[in-house]
């Protein structure tokens, strides 16, 4: 009875929040859901990286993938309109078929040559993003896909204001709860994961891969499905993403914003889905705080900016992986497995 | 002017600058089994300190290869220290932790040297200043400038030396001994911990020299020109065998010879027009028009497939002997 109404108040702090956040001004809405769009794909990457063990430094690219596959499917790059509903699935399957296609010729490959092989093929991904507009325009290059459709259903728009019983619903409040809904999904699908069959195979990969053979485990299997679902919902957050922005270009996909996700995974705890949130809520939210607090602060003292927001951000980026790696290198919120493997040592 | 030989040359020059930001990859992966993801970064430093000293002494006039001189003087030292810094503050301490962990490290201190950078310098190209006067000689209808010839000239000069050093002196006895079994090498009497700073210092020194080398080539350094010239370098090294130091320099140079091949022809093999079976069908092809699939645009994409076909299909690189999987 306790815990239900632990769940009670949570879900109707979750559902209040975005009329708080609006109170405060407009731009906290859309930057809780840019916040929560990181915590999609560092739920995705918690799987490759958190559960299997798998070090991948291009996820973006996963991202990137679903992203144009809905800006294709939904603008009139080539007045194409299909509805979200039909993009984000197929998204999600090419997502994952890039997934299988990365991780077949890989998976043999030992943790860090595998890091470096999945961070070559995030750039071979940007780059042809970058130039597959000519001699047949596909993804229009550097200038990106402009004018992309939002999501619309039964007359609900999600790029206007709407007023549903009385109360005044805006664009990214609707996009904040059908985030929320794919948020809680991909959490329980984590949550259940981990303690499935499939879970405790990645979990006995990870370990020890000879052994886990030995045991009757078909690692190439597992370790293929580690990625394909990865690269799912990362294509799943990609579609939302470009339906959010309206614009995507190849500059939204670049590697730093894989490292970042992977800095949320690491620095929160990985395969602990709390943990993996909580990271993704920090790193999301500092350059905002950051933005409110450096940047008068400078203003004030020296009377011009000396070090932007972004450059502080990214040191403190830089320094949190040190330091996490050096001090506390199971995370913030460690899993329990983790923390017991660390401390072994 | 013949095609070929100029992409050679472009290449050899290219890779040789390749394998020596390759050689620091590959001799701190070959002791401490480590991925330096910052190496790049020291490269760039290596550059950018050069070229604000440059800068700052041209206005009083001394010859032109002094003052290159003294930029690359100053901008060892500085890396050495980076180089050195990072090992002992970020990767020592971990030496004997899971091998994601130091890795995780290594991107952290490269996204920090990055932003350091951008600190220090902005987001402004430093262009090298037009003082050296640069000639061209035709050779068998390629151009090769002075310039060139010089890079050439100082690259291979360099891994000469380093071959020198590692097989020829104590510390590169030292350094191998330490390569194969730190924990023997170190009950032999060897002080591991030195040897590996030392490890760190000449790879950041060549890393520096590399650095200058590359900016005067292509005339601009800027603070993210460490990041794609360091996976090249370290593609570089995993083709030649990573660990291996004459692996890196046969890597560098091929990766640099692929490189500039693949961008110079790889516009006129995907050019549609140019197959009579397809041209006929196309209708941008009429009237001599191009129908070009790839482009020299693609120029980056090679050393990443050079990269993933080597690891699928050859892990152990060109000259690394096969090792087995290390717990």
């Amino acid at each position: 009875m306790k815990r239900w109404i632990g769940v009670a108040l949570i879900a109707l702090a979750l559902a209040a929040l975005p009329f708080a956040l609006a109170q405060i001004g407009t731009s906290w809405v859309r930057i809780t859901n840019y916040a929560i769009l990181y915590i999609l794909l560092a739920l995705g990457l918690n799987i490759v990286v958190g559960f299997a063990g798998l070090l991948d430094l291009g996820y973006i690219a996963f991202y990137a993938v679903g992203a144009y596959t809905y800006a294709l499917l939904a603008s009139p790059h080539f007045g194409l309109h299909l509805p979200f509903w039909i993009i984000l699935p197929i998204g999600a399957a090419i997502a994952a078929l890039f997934g299988v296609l990365l991780g077949a010729p890989t998976l043999k490959l030992r943790g860090d040559y595998l890091a470096i092989v999945t961070l070559g093929f995030g750039e071979i991904v940007r780059i042809f993003l970058n130039n597959l507009s000519r001699p047949v325009n596909i993804t229009n290059g550097p200038q990106g896909i402009a004018r992309i459709d939002p999501f619309t259903l039964d007359g609900l728009n999600f790029a206007r204001p709407q007023a549903i019983g009385g109360l005044e619903f805006s664009g990214p409040i609707k996009y904040y709860y059908l985030l929320v809904v794919v948020m809680l999904v991909i959490v329980v699908i984590n949550l259940r994961l981990q303690n499935s069959r499939i879970g405790r195979a990645w979990e006995a990969i990870r370990e020890d891969e000879i052994a886990a053979r030995a045991m009757g485990i078909n690692t190439r299997n597992m370790k293929l499905l580690a990625f394909a679902m990865g690269a799912t919902f990362g294509g799943v957050a990609g579609g939302i993403f470009a339906a959010i922005q309206a614009f995507i270009s190849p500059e939204s996909f670049v590697l730093v914003e894989s490292i970042m996700v992977v800095s949320m995974v690491v620095l929160g705890g990985m395969g602990n889905v709390w943990g993996v949130i909580l990271g993704a809520l920090l790193l999301s939210f500092t350059p905002e705080v950051l933005r409110w607090t450096v940047e008068p602060l400078q203003l004030a003292l020296f009377g011009r900016t000396l070090m932007e927001p972004e450059v502080i951000r990214m040191l403190l980026f830089g320094l949190a992986l040190v330091l996490i790696m050096l001090f506390r290198p199971a995370g913030l919120l460690p899993s329990a497995v983790r923390k017991r493997e660390l401390a072994e040592r | 002017m013949d095609t070929f030989l100029q992409q050679i040359i472009n290449g050899l020059t290219a890779g040789s600058v390749y394998a020596v930001v390759a050689l620091g990859y590959t001799m701190v992966y070959g002791i401490i089994q480590l991925i330096n993801f910052a190496h790049g970064e020291v490269v760039m430093i290596g550059a950018m300190v050069a070229f604000t000293v440059i800068n700052a002494l041209v206005p009083y006039g001394l010859p032109p290869l002094t003052i290159v001189l003294l930029g690359t003087a100053c901008a060892i030292p500085v890396c050495m220290a980076v180089g050195y810094a990072m090992e002992r503050l970020a990767y020592r301490p971990l030496r004997h932790a899971p091998r994601l962990a130091p890795l995780i490290t290594a991107i952290g201190v490269s996204i920090i040297l990055q932003h350091l950078a951008l600190l220090v310098w902005s987001r402004n190209v430093l262009a090298f200043p037009q003082i050296i006067s640069s000639q061209t000689y035709m050779i068998a209808g390629a151009a090769i400038s002075t310039v060139q010839i010089a890079i050439l000239a100082i690259c291979f000069g360099m891994m000469a030396a380093l071959a020198i050093l590692v097989y020829r002196t104590p510390l590169g006895t030292a350094m191998r001994a330490t390569a194969q079994n730190p924990q023997v090498a170190g009950l032999m009497g060897i002080d591991i911990n030195r040897v590996i700073a030392a490890t760190f210092l000449i790879g950041a020194a060549l890393g520096a020299v590399a650095g200058v080398l590359f900016g005067t080539y292509y005339g601009i350094a800027q603070y993210t020109m460490g990041s794609i010239l360091g996976l090249k370098a370290f593609s570089a090294a995993v083709l030649g065998g990573i660990g291996n130091i004459p692996g890196a320099m046969l890597g560098g140079v091929l990766l640099g010879l692929v490189e500039a091949l693949g961008a110079g022809y790889i516009g006129d093999f995907t050019n549609l027009c140019s197959y009579e079976a397809l041209a006929s069908r196309i209708s941008d092809c009429a009237g001599g028009g191009n129908f070009v699939l790839f482009g020299s645009n693609y120029q980056d994409v090679f050393a990443f497939i050079v990269l993933i076909l080597v690891l699928v299909f050859r892990p152990s690189g060109l000259l690394g002997e096969r090792v087995g999987e290390r717990a």
